[in-house]
């Protein structure tokens, strides 16, 4: 186990090392860079050696591979050295919007939980009855409307029947608890929906299988409470799969929060990267990308992990 | 094989005077209602995007300062936006950019990313492994973080949106179809075709990829409505299709939001049919992975 933990964990320094080459070039190759943008902006005419000079101070000027290489090193000693736009270093920029896009992706997975397991198994219950395709017809929904426009629906809702809008500015949860979740419970709900509606599918299909089983005829026969019989042995054995499935769409989250955020005028990880997109700004772009894909790969990880703990008949190799 | 195609063609006029293929789709439609409303949606939407020009009550680029943000009435049922633009006419051609993004980029990552499952399944060994690890880099990012940042890239406007969303989709459909061809490698009418001396082409183009049809159609459908939603979000971040274009996310981008509480038909309206237009190629692409592969079939 322990090697395999090794293995699995030094296999993920190749893929994040393509996923940075990638993210490097990609930028590169794109007209335009920060400091035409910077200067288009203001509107002034600036001489061909004001550029130069400014993008010598970004080290812009070096070779690709300089500029590659010396980006590497930087991350090998945890310094991602600092924004193009703003001059501050990322790793502070990326810090103070951190708790806020950390929490609301707990919210919304836990919103995602909480809609998925017990519609899931509702569904399969009552199969093929009106309540299952309710469910079906619910998740599929779920998955067809753009979470930014629930945002908006929501945030509208408010507006027209109650003249009440969440708080605008971010209170952190240890200053104010009831000012921090009144709002961000809006945009966890608006993400939270989207991100259920696979897992809802999965925990019905998992329940299904799971009831046809030898045990839980035994279980019944031994005449247990239904409720037991759901409880500890179905939804037991059913969640396994369906936690696969959380961890997987751990990637719909995170669309869903740069999007989601601009909506709810948050100012998290997600506006961050849209901003430093269009500004072009190299360094921050950069960082963000490989900080989303290494959480993406960590999370699969830890999800594949879970798995072999929660079942002992899958010991990998 | 000769003997079958025979009898198909003898028996099924006896039995129907109906079209084939119209048999096939009542039959889908009885056994699934749901996804029978999906395909009708599909065909209203094409029908409103290809007789725009003649359904369409207004110009959707025409400005009129003097009507900005009607409410829903007899003349304009939608309402107008900021700029005195019908909504209506504007969600009638918004259909054409959503159903072009749509289908040319499910279009071209579903067949790339087929051919490349295919040949990786096919030649095995490093190809394969190569392959994989480089879909492994790009199945890395979460599908918009990519296509944000080949957006960022190639500027915004329909083509650079179309690519932006095809590259990212390619990796998800080449798993998903090299896991199917792995299994048609060694199959006796692949290996029949190799001894004959059939080239490497020949063999992946006309003997394993119309064997891997099934989850090419489901992908083709599934990523048809992720493609539509990608594209509406691209373009409500202000990085997909550019103004004056009609398209469902630009409309709800900027003064939707802003004006929400004065004219919340502009904001109303777009999601709507984003909403349909995806709900519906989900719902069909759902119904035909029932009925097409059995081996996620659940009785």
């Amino acid at each position: 186990m322990h090697q395999y933990i090794l293995k699995r964990l030094l296999l993920m320094i190749p893929t994040l090392l393509g996923v940075a080459v990638l993210v490097f070039l990609m930028l590169r190759v794109a007209p335009g860079d920060i400091v035409e943008l910077k200067y288009a902006g203001t509107g002034a005419f600036a001489p061909k050696e004001v550029l130069d000079q400014e993008r010598a101070q970004l080290g812009l000027d070096k070779p690709l591979w300089h500029q590659f290489l010396s980006w590497m090193w930087g991350i090998v000693r945890f310094d991602f050295g600092n924004s193009m736009w703003t001059g501050r270093p990322i790793t502070y920029e990326i810090w103070i919007r951190l708790e806020l896009s950390l929490e609301l992706a707990l919210m919304a997975t836990l919103v995602a939980v909480l809609l998925s397991i017990p519609l899931g198994t509702l569904a399969a219950l009552k199969q093929d009855t009106w309540v299952d395709y309710f469910v079906r017809i619910f998740s599929i929904a779920g998955l067809s409307i753009p979470s930014f426009w629930l945002g908006i629906i929501i945030i509208l809702g408010f507006l027209i029947f109650v003249k009440w809008l969440p708080p605008l500015t971010f209170t952190s949860f240890w200053v104010d608890p009831k000012a921090n979740l009144t709002q961000l419970i809006w945009p966890a709900l608006a993400v939270g929906y989207r991100y259920s509606a696979v897992a809802t599918r999965m925990t019905r299909s998992a329940v299904l299988e799971v009831l046809r089983e030898d045990y839980i005829r035994t279980a019944r026969a031994k005449g247990l409470w239904e409720r037991v019989v759901l409880t500890r042995h179905a939804l037991k054995n059913a969640l396994l799969p369906v936690i696969t499935v959380i961890g997987l769409e751990f990637a719909f989250l995170i669309g869903g929060l740069v999007v989601t955020e601009q909506v709810f005028n948050l100012n998290g990880i997600g506006m961050l990267f849209v901003e430093s997109i269009t500004r072009r700004d190299y360094t921050m772009t950069q960082a963000l990308v490989l900080l989303v894909s290494f959480s993406f790969i960590f999370v699969n990880f830890i999800v594949d992990l879970l798995y072999a703990w929660l079942d002992p008949r899958i010991r990998y190799q | 094989m000769a003997g079958e195609a025979d009898t198909t063609i003898e028996v099924l006029p006896a039995v129907s005077h109906i079209p084939r293929w119209l048999a096939v789709s009542l039959r889908f439609a009885r056994q699934r209602p749901l996804g029978a409303a999906g395909a009708a949606i599909i065909i209203i939407m094409a029908l409103a995007a290809s007789l725009a020009d003649v359904i369409a009550p207004f110009d959707p680029l025409k400005t009129d300062y003097a009507r900005m943000f009607q409410p829903p009435g007899a003349n304009h049922w939608f309402g107008t936006d900021a700029f005195g633009r019908d909504v209506l006419s504007r969600i009638i051609y918004g259909s054409r950019t959503a159903l072009l993004v749509g289908f040319s980029s499910s279009f071209f990552s579903a067949t790339l990313g087929a051919i490349l499952g295919v040949g990786s399944a096919y030649f095995g060994g490093r190809t394969d492994l190569i392959t994989q690890r480089l879909m492994d880099v790009l199945l890395s990012f979460p599908l918009i973080v990519l296509a944000l940042a080949v957006v960022a890239i190639l500027g915004s406007g329909i083509m650079n949106v179309i690519l932006a969303i095809t590259i990212p989709m390619i990796p998800r459909c080449a798993l998903v179809v090299r896991s199917t061809a792995l299994s048609l490698r060694r199959t006796p009418f692949v290996d029949a075709a190799r001894a004959l001396g059939f080239g490497h082409a020949r063999i992946i183009f006309r003997h394993m990829l119309p064997n891997v049809m099934a989850p090419y159609l489901i992908m083709l459908t599934a990523f048809q409505g992720q493609a539509i939603l990608l594209e509406a979000s691209l373009s409500f971040l202000g990085l997909g299709v550019a103004e004056p274009t009609a398209a469902w996310g630009l409309m709800l981008r900027g003064a939707a939001v802003e004006f929400a509480e004065r004219a919340p038909w502009m904001a109303i309206f777009p999601g709507v049919a984003i909403s349909l237009s995806v709900f519906a190629f989900n719902l069909l692409g759902d119904s035909l992975r029932d009925a097409l592969d059995p081996k996620l079939r659940v009785s």
